[in-house]
């Protein structure tokens, strides 16, 4: 991945920044410009919580290429208390013991070393939080 | 609006074609259909791609197959919506005949999926998906329809041997298909028993990756007559769409594009689920053609496995479903699997359907095309005249 892509969603990638809409309070993660919903246009910025409860999920056995040594690895798409939901990898677990409805915690992890460009990426990742 | 209808339809044997080219791929198709309209020429092009770009690095599509189908200097475009993309071109022709624009169109599709690697296709695949919030986490198409799965089953707890019974099931009638990449019928365990793709789905669950094309002609009702054809009007078209990510949507097991893209279709064409004798739909794993099946109206929410299981969707059953073969037995080259679908329900309504598979009193037809983990849905309707 060319480094200014990845530069670009620092705000989301590194700081987790999401945005609610001032008119209807809809929440988004990626911040959009325009609400889905309501049509307004000025957002308040806020940042993710550290906590979100699995809503669903899977073990991914056959993987794209720049993911295919890391394979297998759980994904999943949990949900924050507000109700905004987003996915990530489920690390530091037992695949076979996962279920829907656990709660995880989100940590800052390497989440791809095999760019095209030699840059690494790094996001949230999900960790179940009996470890 | 002028009437519109099919009147002509070319398909290939789909698989792993090594010996031909995309281009060649699209022309033995698109010139099967010429032959069987049995028209001089085509006023315009409109092929569905999803990835030349990914799969074979050949952008600008519209071009190369317009002269290498013969019809130089022709109108000719691409149109895109990922796995949509065939049904997309099908809805881009149908408007373009019925607004007066063009008389003869042809609407194709075309995939040239094995020049790359396995993991090169998952790659090129997962383009139809958000890439900087979904595929950046690792996800892949199977991985998507994996989380739906999982919710599905646990909501409306449906064991592992009941979703078997749709890829079972698709292989019974793709093994009457005989241009199916995979016509052979499989045991109901062997799908529990194959690889694990994405848990739960195995790898009997999962299209395949296939080369293929697939070509229909339209025109108008008038010009079909003098063709001396049988008429096959498209009497309804939807499309509709849907957030790109799958966890932007507060109910992930319903896929609004398509019910959306449904009814406007059954409006236009003044139908209800119970009218349609026949449907095909975007199986593109298991656990899809029963979220279709429900989003489309035929079976109500958390009963579309189950309807299978029990035989309903079956050639003989109350609808039959993907007399094909579906996605799963017949194959998925993306960008020609909508135009595919449409060419089953043509022969199907002219009473031509290959094997034994042909569905009785066959009179109106539907195909349901999808993008992504849903977020396109386009929807037609046909009706024998």
């Amino acid at each position: 991945m060319f480094p200014a892509r990845i530069w670009r969603e620092f705000p989301q990638r590194y700081r987790r920044e999401a945005a609610i809409c001032k008119k209807c309070g809809k929440r988004y993660f990626p911040p959009r410009l325009i609400c889905a919903e309501c049509g307004g246009r000025k957002f308040e910025t806020y940042v993710l919580p550290d906590e979100a409860t699995v809503v669903t999920f899977t073990v991914i056995r056959v993987a794209a290429q720049q993911y295919s040594d890391m394979a297998p690895y759980a994904i999943g798409i949990v949900k924050f208390d507000d109700g905004l939901q987003m996915m990530g990898q489920i690390v530091d677990c037992d695949v076979d013991k996962l279920k829907i409805g656990m709660k995880v915690r989100l940590e800052f992890r390497k989440v791809q070393s095999h760019d095209h460009h030699g840059v690494l990426s790094y996001a949230h990742k999900f960790v179940p939080k009996w470890y | 609006m002028r009437d519109v209808a099919v009147v002509g339809i070319g398909i290939m044997k789909w698989g792993e074609l090594w010996e031909k080219s995309f281009r060649d791929i699209f022309t033995e198709a698109g010139l099967n259909a010429i032959d069987d309209a049995g028209v001089d020429h085509i006023d315009s092009l409109l092929v569905g791609c999803m990835s030349g770009g990914l799969f074979v690095g050949q952008e600008h599509i519209g071009a190369i197959m317009a002269d290498y189908l013969g019809q130089k200097h022709i109108a000719a475009g691409r149109v895109e919506s990922a796995c949509a993309s065939g049904g997309l071109a099908f809805r881009q022709a149908f408007i373009e005949v019925a607004s007066g624009m063009s008389d003869i169109v042809m609407a194709g599709g075309v995939e040239k999926m094995t020049d790359v690697s396995g993991d090169g296709a998952t790659y090129a695949l997962a383009t139809a998906a958000d890439q900087e919030y979904e595929v950046f986490n690792g996800v892949t198409f199977p991985g998507l329809y994996a989380m739906m799965a999982r919710i599905y089953m646990q909501k409306y707890k449906v064991t592992r041997r009941e979703l078997s019974a749709i890829p079972f099931k698709s292989h019974q009638n793709g093994a009457k298909n005989p241009y199916a990449q995979y016509p052979f019928p499989i045991k109901i365990e062997d799908v529990e028993n194959g690889v694990l793709v994405a848990d739960p789905l195995h790898i009997l669950d999962c299209s395949p990756i296939t080369d293929g094309g697939a070509a229909v002609i339209l025109t108008t009702v008038d010009i079909a007559k003098k063709l001396k054809k049988p008429i096959i009007k498209v009497i309804g078209s939807g499309l509709a769409t849907d957030t790109i990510s799958l966890h932007q949507r507060d109910n992930m097991i319903w896929l609004k594009s398509t019910e959306l893209a449904g009814k406007k279709a059954y409006e236009m064409a003044g139908k209800k689920p119970e009218d349609i004798d026949l449907v095909e739909v975007h199986d593109c794993f298991s656990i899809a053609e029963a979220l279709v099946t429900e989003a489309l109206g035929f079976f109500k929410p958390g009963t579309g496995v189950k309807a299978a299981a029990e035989g309903l969707t079956a050639l003989n059953g109350k609808l039959p479903v993907n007399t094909s073969g579906g996605l799963k037995s017949k194959g998925h080259p993306v960008g020609a699997t909508g135009i595919g679908q449409v060419v089953e329900i043509v022969k199907q309504l002219r009473g031509t359907a290959e094997n034994g598979r042909q569905v009785k009193k066959a009179r109106v037809g539907m195909t349901q095309n999808m993008g992504g983990s849903g977020a396109s849905g386009v929807v037609h309707i046909m009706e024998v005249v």
